[in-house]
């Protein structure tokens, strides 16, 4: 099982849920995505996302200009 | 028992996708959204950049849609092959430099690979017979379904009463007589099915959905190009017009001057890139420099251009870092800040 980790930091929505889609389409469930931003508009849309498409949102932590966003394959 | 039918449909964070979506749901089709992005939509970006615009909630407008509706959406990166549509729409533009016609034929086409390769039966839009002055005349919408080759597939909900019967009707998947025969620029009828399936809120302007349609931003866009004598771009360039101010002292380079701070760290981001500048001696704007300053004569220019917008804008001097590009080691400079009225409107793009 392996974890993996998407820098989105500089890149604006909705790039970040974009990419988010498509690495989660590659992982096996179980797995967990930390996506990393720093645009604030991800930390309402990747939610938004995984509502829509039922992924479970784990964490979403936010240090200085930076946040990391965690998902559930 | 009958087989659920499924359609995808094109959904753009409006209204009109909306209430769509919802006229199928409401005959047991399977509906699924889908959300091309081209690099120039409206969501977010610049929203997300300023700090003023931070405060306000900002939310991906297809996203709270299907969110409403309940049904899953997929958003597609197109952006790259988007570019050959903006370069040469093989139907023109509309107002600015948005090739609507082309964009659409293109996302129902995309839409119409999509359902086949998903096993999905039909597309759907949104779209209003005679709401938009091109891409959606009465002679336009045939257009949009011939060349996309979805042919008979493609069903308008709002507006489907003034077409001829596509093949979700003919096979009865759906019923004609529940869709609607809207049509024209008078929203009265969609607000009011609107109140009907209990929708309150939507996102606002049904005018553009693209910055292409943004007069300013097309100048920029044309700007851009006179000046690298080719018409061409990157999606960088896209997110760079869209943020801080754009003055072009000569031709062969344009500053980029951050506006506020969250603009301020949004240009750092591109320090890699660009030739760039940080005031020193006076609080101020971080600026790129996009193009070159060779002479000594440019490079003062453009600094005298930039401490005009730094605290020290009234100051006899300012002193201003310069790294000519990545890596390099920044060289201090003392200007004489322009006089405001010294600033040529013409150079402001
Ligand atoms: S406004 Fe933009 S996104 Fe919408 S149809 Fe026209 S070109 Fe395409």
């Amino acid at each position: 099982m392996t974890d993996q980790v998407l820098d989105m930091r500089l890149k604006l929505c909705p790039l970040p849920v974009i990419k988010t889609q498509q690495a989660i389409a590659s992982m096996g469930p179980g797995e967990v995505l930390t996506v990393i931003c720093t645009d604030p508009g991800a930390t309402h849309d990747i939610p938004a996302w995984c509502r829509v498409h039922g992924h479970e949102l784990v964490s979403i932590e936010t240090t200085d200009d930076e946040f990391y966003i965690r998902v559930a394959c | 028992m009958t087989q659920e039918r499924k359609a995808v449909a094109l959904v753009s964070g409006g209204l009109d996708s909306m209430l769509a979506v919802r006229t199928l749901q409401n005959q047991g089709i399977h509906v699924e959204g889908i959300n091309f992005y081209t690099g120039f939509c409206v969501e977010g970006h610049t929203q997300a950049i300023r700090k003023q615009d931070r405060e306000k909630q900002k939310r991906n407008n297809a996203l709270w849609v299907a969110e409403q509706l309940g049904i899953k959406l997929h958003i597609i990166d197109i952006s790259e092959e988007y570019k050959d549509i903006v370069l040469n729409p093989k139907y023109g533009y509309g107002q600015h430099l948005n090739p609507c016609l082309d964009c659409k034929i293109d996302m129902v086409s995309r839409a119409w690979q999509w359902a086949q390769d998903h096993g999905f039966d039909f597309v759907v839009t949104g779209e209003v017979m005679g709401q938009r002055p091109k891409s959606q005349r009465k002679e336009t919408l045939p257009l949009i379904a011939r060349q996309s080759e979805v042919e008979d597939r493609l069903l308008r909900p709002l507006c489907a009463k003034h077409m001829p019967e596509t093949l979700p009707e003919r096979e009865g998947w759906v019923d004609r007589e529940k869709l609607h025969d809207f049509h024209g620029r008078n929203r009265k009828p969609q607000f009011a099915l609107a109140r009907e399936f209990g929708f309150s809120e939507w996102a606002q302007p049904a005018g553009g959905c693209c910055f292409l349609t943004d007069e300013t931003f097309a100048k920029k866009m044309q700007d851009l190009w006179q000046s690298r004598g080719e018409r061409d771009y990157e999606l960088d360039d896209i997110m760079l017009l869209k943020i801080g101010r754009h003055i072009r002292p000569k031709p062969h380079f344009k500053l980029i001057i951050a506006r506020e701070e969250g603009e301020n760290r949004y240009l750092e981001g591109y320090r890699r890139q660009f030739a760039h500048v940080r005031p020193e001696s006076h609080g101020g704007p971080f600026a790129l420099i996009d193009g070159r300053v060779d002479t000594q004569d440019d490079l003062e220019l453009a600094l005298s251009v930039i401490a005009r917008f730094t605290q020290g804008k009234s100051a006899p001097e300012v002193t201003l870092s310069y790294c000519p590009e990545h890596g390099q080691p920044a060289q201090m400079h003392t200007v004489v800040p322009m006089a405001a009225d010294a600033l040529p409107q013409a150079w402001y793009r």
